[in-house]
């Protein structure tokens, strides 16, 4: 009887003093400051230049120094890609004719730049690709016909040597961000 | 109040040749509206805004900010887009009962505000049995509920329902019991009678009137929490089984009306307490116009009911939800015996010292006091703990 009275009185302050405590939990976070991140307008920086260098956003080609290989094209393994290059019959050079990507089919893999032996074909780390149809999804990258890049021992065209830099670092696993040619974000 | 000043209308001519039954009626609706539109919807719709961000700051998050500064207007981009939405009524429902249910909660919960105080002055109507009226008029929300969960033909609404009838009856007496400790004390009913009983000070409050009343203040506290279904006894909504309880099937302005309930009744619960056990519009005597007392106590009044409202909002962010038979078994194996105590024990209190005894009010006060001192200890505690960067502004 005894035990059952004090088992009743004990139940009570249990309850009791476990309320006091969660709710001294809970007011000690009332008074912190907020930690999220008000996306998208309300902070410091943009937030695509917080995101790291290898971060797999929006797929992205430079032209200059795209080959026209097509290994990107048989490495997608959901054909996003398409890529029409020809050997001109007349300047006996390749041609670019055609480089689409689908962002809406890309599923940022990564597999298509890998490949790449020049860089050419790489993420950036934009990821806002909301658009209103389906078809504005497809990045068209050739607009006429562009002559593909040749690879030279030494690459001394001033225009192209620092974005082929740039696109050879891309390829190095283990490669820092630039500063000056880095992450074009 | 308003009695008196309608006939001093209706001598003056004011309502000319319409009869006097008339112009108490259009007195009537008058204050009426007044009230409602000037303070109870405004209060439900602010409160909504406030409980998201308190519950935001809590979660280490920010809340709505967006709509007018910090936000403030997003309670009204709310109502307005729940009054613009089209309301499906289900095809299986009782189409009369449905679309009556929340004008019934609805008026459960306005005709309360009747004889709530904000001052000495400003009462719509200083009822004699005050307390009672409320009491009984926030039960009737009951019957809405009820009547919601059974029309919408729908098995979680109904069971929902069901629960909210369950556990406002069963919650009614431990609040009914601990009310009328307070009664015992004060020997009237009158809201307005039961606050000028009691002193600015909090050792003039009932609450630090006896040990007794100390104890009833929290099971009056839990047991209108219960009945105003807040977390942790909000079982009739519980989302996680029932997915919204008594309101699943509606939608638009219906809907609006239950929640205007739901977080008005915030404002009543914590207005019956500071009513009865806080002193209610009770400020220090600091200058002779009536018109600025008045003032001071509306706002005393109103600061105090709302550290209440924040209150619950806070013990929502805390508390889970009980179980429903843990939510019987803190009904009727404690509340109730500890209130029938209280009661016992508040009237032996009353008999031997009818005008209160001064010293257990002083040491009741400063244990009351001690008791917050822990709290806020315990506070830094966590805080030091964590090492969080602290801030206090509510804006940022």
């Amino acid at each position: 009887m005894a035990g059952a009275l004090s088992e009743y009185f004990r139940n009570v302050f249990d309850t009791a003093a476990a309320v006091l405590e969660g709710m001294a939990v809970t007011c000690s976070h009332f008074v912190r400051k907020p930690t999220t991140v008000q996306y998208p307008d309300r902070t410091d920086v943009r937030v695509q230049d917080t995101l790291p260098y290898r971060y797999r956003g929006i797929l992205e080609v430079d032209l200059e120094i795209c080959t026209g290989c097509l290994a990107c094209e048989r490495a997608c393994p959901i054909d996003c890609i398409v890529i029409d290059a020809k050997k001109d019959k007349g300047t006996r050079k390749m041609m670019l004719n055609r480089f689409d990507i689908d962002i809406a089919k890309c599923m940022y893999c990564g597999l298509c730049s890998e490949p790449c032996p020049t860089g050419a074909i790489h993420h950036t780390p934009e990821f806002e690709g909301a658009d209103y149809s389906l078809e504005s999804m497809v990045r068209r990258f050739v607009n006429e016909s562009v002559e593909a890049y040749k690879p030279k021992k030494v690459e001394d065209d001033p225009k192209i040597s620092p974005i082929l830099e740039r696109g050879m670092r891309y390829l190095d696993e283990f490669a820092e961000p630039g500063d000056e040619a880095g992450a074009d974000a | 109040m308003l009695q008196t000043f309608l006939d001093s209308l209706i001598a003056d001519g004011t309502f000319g040749a319409i009869p006097r039954d008339v112009a108490y009626a259009i007195g009537m609706v008058a204050a009426g509206a007044a009230v409602v539109f000037g303070f109870v919807l405004n209060i439900s719709g602010v409160t909504t805004f406030v409980e998201r961000r308190v519950w935001a700051r809590i979660q280490s998050r920010v809340g709505p900010n967006r709509v007018g500064p910090q936000g403030i207007l997003q309670w009204l981009a709310d109502g307005l887009k729940l009054l613009m939405k089209e309301e499906a009524i289900p095809y299986a429902a009782d189409a009369t009962l449905f679309k009556l249910a929340p004008f019934v909660v609805t008026i459960g919960f306005i005709t309360a505000f009747v004889a709530i105080p904000f001052s000495s002055a400003l009462i719509v109507a200083d009822l004699n049995l005050g307390i009672l009226y409320i009491t009984s008029m926030t039960s009737l929300v009951v019957v809405g509920i009820m009547i919601a969960g059974w029309a919408s033909n729908n098995k979680w609404a109904l069971i929902g329902g069901i629960r909210a009838a369950a556990q406002i009856v069963s919650y009614e007496i431990p609040a009914a019991l601990s009310i009328f400790t307070v009664i015992l004390i004060t020997g009237t009913l009158s809201t307005q009678g039961i606050i000028q009983q009691q002193g600015w000070g909090p050792w003039d409050w009932f609450i630090f009137h006896s040990p007794f009343t100390f104890i009833g203040f929290f099971v009056t506290f839990v047991a209108l929490l219960a009945e105003g279904n807040r977390t942790p006894f909000d079982l009739p909504e519980a989302e996680s089984e029932l997915v919204a309880g008594f309101v699943t099937e509606y939608s638009g302005a219906r809907y609006l009306f239950f929640f205007l309930v739901e977080w008005g009744n915030l404002y009543i619960i914590g207005a019956i307490l500071v009513t009865l056990f806080l002193g209610g519009w009770q400020a220090p005597h600091i200058t002779d116009s009536v018109v600025g007392m008045n003032i001071l106590q509306a706002l005393t009044f109103i600061v105090k009911s709302y550290l209440f409202v924040i209150l619950m909002m806070w013990i929502r962010a805390t508390l889970p939800r009980v179980r429903v038979d843990q939510l019987m078994t803190t009904c009727w194996k404690y509340l109730l015996p500890i209130s029938f105590v209280n009661f016992m024990g508040t009237a032996l209190w009353v008999m031997i010292w009818p005008q209160g005894f001064r010293f257990a009010e002083i040491v009741l006060t400063a244990m009351g006091f001690g008791l917050v001192g822990y709290f806020l200890y315990r506070v830094a505690f966590h805080l030091r703990r964590s090492g969080a960067q602290i801030t206090l502004s509510p804006l940022s």
